[in-house]
């Protein structure tokens, strides 16, 4: 086991005053090994910019402790942190050039010129600003801004970079090509990065490890496939994934050797008994009500299934989503090839019960995922 | 560029020149009051042809007042000085205590951080009249009455709100981040503080510091009451002008004329920073 980069133990964090302000972020524990990509992954105030602008000191801690590399920083002031980062706002110097902006924490380190030369080279070739090095901040796109100040984070040499959006402005082309690049430099070089994110794709693609985060609760830590595969919650289960999760709720019923989910609008979903492993099986049958989810490339259409209703049709270039109305909710099931059915259409949809995910009524736990339990 | 038109080109030309005119003709005639004799201004009706005569300043520079009772001294280049040295030490004084303090209402919310702004700010609520009286009996128990350290600690309250809360919201303006990015680069809160805060902030800091100029040079009723004549600015310095034969609208004006200088000077050279400070926009990333 690689040495430990950074431990979060039971960190509160109030804006206003301990246990009456704003709570926004609840009893996070987390660890993060030397090396590792981490991602912060959640929609806009569930405590992810809070979680890294604590780490990097900007922002107090109201209990717990952090330590970066076995030493706690928590009360330390960010200079002594030794993070780097680059800010969603960019927050470049205004009144230094792109270059100068970039040097400026290796010339406070007291580098060489030549070392600081051929740092802030390779960098600006990295991530293609090469032509605007020595142009001021003011004058140019914030696609550029975003990336001068992502390579005056990636520059140094630090025991933790966080990164807080750190591509939200670039066209997605660019992206594509510099989050490639960035995963090969911050993995060929041995750093340690935090990334805060909203959008998954680049989570899934930068990071080894992914920490969903909602309503300042950590709710699932764990690689981009398991959080794909094994979603702890409903939370996890319907954020992480494109097009959501479908999710509906059900009761549990049993009958002469079958198993039946019964849904809305007299709709059921109908499985041999020996469809579903033992233990599934008995977890299911102990509960009256559950939230089964189906992800949409899980859903496929059949002559024999439950029936539903095109409620719209998407070409997406490479797939068809396509919106039915089902069970009193709606289902979205995708399919690889350009698929025509005008709207109103009936349809049949079955359910392969090795890719159901079933989640506990009351609290969203996760249950089972297809053949094993959670 | 639009296109306009000859006769909107002579329209709007005659609007401005009709516009300057109304808010400059005061300046104007008493600068032109400054080169007559009582008796030329006080004629009637007034006349714009006159026989210009540096007898005014020369009587304000001498120090030496000719009226008709006879010659009267008065100390009006020292006021000059006076206001000057006073306006100068209390917006530097104001400057060395408030930036600072702007600066850690504007980044720190802690408890009570806004009362005590406001608390600050209605320093300027209390009309002068009202604490001069406990304020000069206060002074006199003190030994500050009459003193160049009394009046400038008195002048305080006129520029450090006005500081505080114009270079506040400067600072406020600069986004945090850029400072926390400094900080994380390895440098410590006050580095932060001189190199970044501080220019970034220099507009507002200047244009703070001239209004508290101003406002200081044009104080009349706190010198009034605290100080006697040889401590006293030209603002109330001019008072000397109403003697016993008349008033001396001529060397009032002449006084005018020299007093309004060094803020006019001041304005006119520190604008050209004003309006490069409005265009660092480009800060909000």
């Amino acid at each position: 086991m690689s040495p430990t980069a950074l431990t979060i133990s039971g960190v509160d964090k109030f804006y206003g005053p301990i246990d009456r302000g704003v709570h926004a972020v609840k009893q996070l524990t987390m660890e993060i090994a030397r090396g590792e990509i981490v991602a912060l992954l959640g929609s806009s105030g569930c405590g992810k910019t809070s979680t890294l602008r604590m780490i990097a000191g900007f922002e107090e801690v109201s209990r717990g402790a952090i330590s970066v590399g076995g030493r706690q920083v928590h009360t330390l002031p960010p200079v002594k942190r030794n993070v780097a980062m680059a800010f969603e706002g960019y927050s470049l110097y205004p009144p230094l050039t792109v270059r100068e902006n970039m040097a400026f924490a290796l010339k406070a380190a007291r580098l060489a010129k030549g070392e600081v030369d051929a740092k802030v080279a390779s960098i600006a070739k990295l991530l293609e600003i090469e032509d605007i090095l020595e142009r001021y901040p003011s004058s140019i796109s914030g696609g550029q801004q975003q990336r001068a100040s992502l390579g005056r984070a990636l520059i140094r040499d630090a025991d933790l970079h966080l990164l807080d959006e750190p591509m939200g402005q670039l066209e997605p082309q660019l992206r594509a090509v510099l989050r490639g690049r960035i995963k090969h430099f911050i993995k060929e070089r041995g750093l340690t990065a935090i990334l805060v994110t909203h959008d998954q794709t680049e989570a899934n693609a930068l990071a080894d490890r992914i920490a969903v985060m909602e309503g300042g609760v950590l709710q699932q830590f764990d690689t981009p496939e398991r959080i794909k595969e094994r979603p702890a919650n409903l939370f996890t289960g319907t954020f992480v994934g494109e097009p959501p999760m479908n999710v509906f709720e059900a009761f549990v019923g049993a009958t002469a050797g079958r198993i039946n989910l019964r849904l809305s609008d007299g709709l059921s979903l109908d499985y041999d008994r020996d469809a579903f492993s033992a233990p599934v099986r008995d977890q299911l049958l102990s509960r009256e009500r559950v939230v089964i989810g189906i992800r949409p490339y899980a859903v496929r259409r059949s002559k024999d299934g439950v029936p539903a209703r095109v409620s719209a049709n998407q070409w997406l270039g490479d797939q068809t989503h396509i919106a039915a109305d089902f069970a009193g909710g709606s289902l979205v099931l995708v399919e690889h090839d350009r698929t025509r059915l005008d709207l109103g259409a009936p349809i049949k949809v079955s359910i392969d019960p090795k890719n159901l995910h079933v989640f506990d009524q009351a609290s969203g736990t996760a249950i089972s995922h297809g053949m094993e339990l959670a | 560029m639009e296109h306009t038109s000859l006769i909107e080109r002579i329209l709007r030309g005659l609007a401005l020149t009709l516009v300057v005119i109304f808010f400059m003709f005061p300046i104007l005639w008493i600068f032109m009051m400054s080169f007559q004799t009582n008796e030329t201004i006080l004629r009637i009706p007034p006349q714009l042809i006159f026989e210009p005569t540096l007898a005014n300043y020369t009587a304000l520079i001498t120090g030496k007042l000719m009226t008709a009772a006879g010659t009267l001294d008065i100390a009006f280049m020292r006021n000059l000085w006076n206001s000057v040295f006073l306006s100068v030490t209390s917006v530097a004084v104001s400057l060395l205590l408030g930036v600072p303090a702007a600066y850690a209402f504007a980044r720190h919310k802690f408890r009570g951080s806004e009362d005590i702004a406001f608390t600050l700010l209605s320093f300027k609520f209390a009309p002068a009249l009202l604490v001069l009286l406990p304020l000069t009996l206060y002074f006199q128990k003190l030994g500050l009455a009459n003193t160049y350290i009394g009046l400038i600690w008195v002048y305080q309250l006129i520029c450090l709100p006005l500081i505080l809360w114009i270079v506040r919201g400067y600072f406020e303006d600069i986004p945090a981040d850029i400072e926390y990015a400094y900080r994380i680069g390895g440098h410590s809160w006050f580095a932060t503080f001189r190199k970044i805060a501080l220019p970034l902030a220099g507009p507002g800091i200047a244009a703070a510091g001239l209004l508290a100029f101003i406002f200081a040079w044009n104080n009349f009723v706190f010198a009034l009451v605290l100080a006697s004549a040889d401590k006293q600015p030209v603002t109330v310095g001019a008072l000397a002008f109403i003697t016993s034969s008349g008033i001396q609208y001529g060397q009032i004006s002449a006084a005018i004329v020299l007093s309004i200088t060094p803020t006019l000077a001041l304005a006119l050279y520190a604008q050209r920073y004003l309006v490069e400070g409005l265009s660092l926009g480009a800060v909000k990333g």
